[in-house]
């Protein structure tokens, strides 16, 4: 491949609708991934995920033990969904998920902002998922730029080498 | 493998610039791929790189959390120092391997 074929990506765009530990960790990751290789990053947070950038929840996420076919218990085995509504699972479970990744230097969510808008990431809320849960500015992370509607995203988004993902 | 010449010693890199051979780095050979880069080296620059280096050699995990527990700097601070890809450009003046890291 020669230097005229390539198209860097300039600008990343990623919208977060999710507010489980995994959706919510996908988002963060690649947006952080986004801006350590220097690109200009806007992360939308909207309906359920708003609650990463809710100052009382974004560090008591959880991950879902019943429906999620894909949990499997220590060893490797399919976790039934039966066990999934005993109470206290989904806390056990999402502890053990939180510290599984601060193995792996994955920090929590707070100081994942912290490291993104510190490297000049972009975070922003959609107006219309906190007029629907009845989100104030104060209830979000000082992190957050602005209340944004969908138009103003997209517009956000615009220009050559930009991508939007949606995870 | 390549080999390319700073401050008058020849060393081996590979394909992307960096080092295969940490034993090969000098602070002056630092100071010329830094211009490289477009960077003035500042006493900041090497502690941080120093800092690096040592989490390099004790084999731990590169990331840009870590910066943040380094002690040296903050994560801020480390964009402005080294602008665009900082660990990525940290790295490769500091005479490492690029980090292997998603984080």
């Amino acid at each position: 491949m020669t230097t005229e074929e390539k198209h860097p990506i300039k600008k990343v765009n990623i919208i977060c609708a999710k507010g489980t530990i995994e959706d919510v960790y996908a988002t963060l990751v690649m947006g952080n991934g986004a801006v350590m290789e220097g690109m200009e990053t806007n992360i939308f947070f909207t309906f359920f995920g708003l609650d990463a950038i809710v100052k009382k929840r974004m560090d008591k996420l959880h991950t879902a033990v019943v429906g999620n076919p894909s949990l499997r218990l220590p060893g490797g085995l399919r976790m039934p969904t039966l066990l999934g509504v005993i109470p206290g699972m989904e806390s056990f479970t999402s502890w053990m998920m939180k510290g599984e990744m601060e193995k792996l230097d994955i920090p929590p969510v707070s100081e994942f902002l912290d490291l993104i808008t510190a490297g000049g990431g972009k975070i922003y809320a959609c107006k219309l998922g906190m007029d629907m849960f009845k989100f104030k500015k104060e209830d979000l992370s000082e992190h957050v730029n602005d209340i944004l509607t969908v138009g103003e995203f997209y517009e956000l988004a615009g220009g050559e080498g930009s991508q939007i993902i949606f995870t | 493998m390549a080999q390319k010449t700073y401050a008058g010693k020849t060393v081996d890199v590979n394909e992307e610039g960096y080092f295969t051979d940490p034993s090969q780095w000098t602070r002056e050979i630092a100071v010329e791929i830094a211009k490289e880069e477009g960077i003035l080296l500042t006493d900041q620059h090497f502690a941080i790189m120093d800092f690096l280096r040592n989490r390099f050699n004790s084999g731990d995990n590169l990331s840009i959390r870590s910066i943040n527990h380094s002690g040296v700097i903050d994560v801020k601070t480390f964009y402005q120092l080294f602008p665009g890809a900082p660990l990525k450009k940290a790295t490769r003046i500091a005479g490492i391997p690029k980090p292997a890291s998603c984080v």
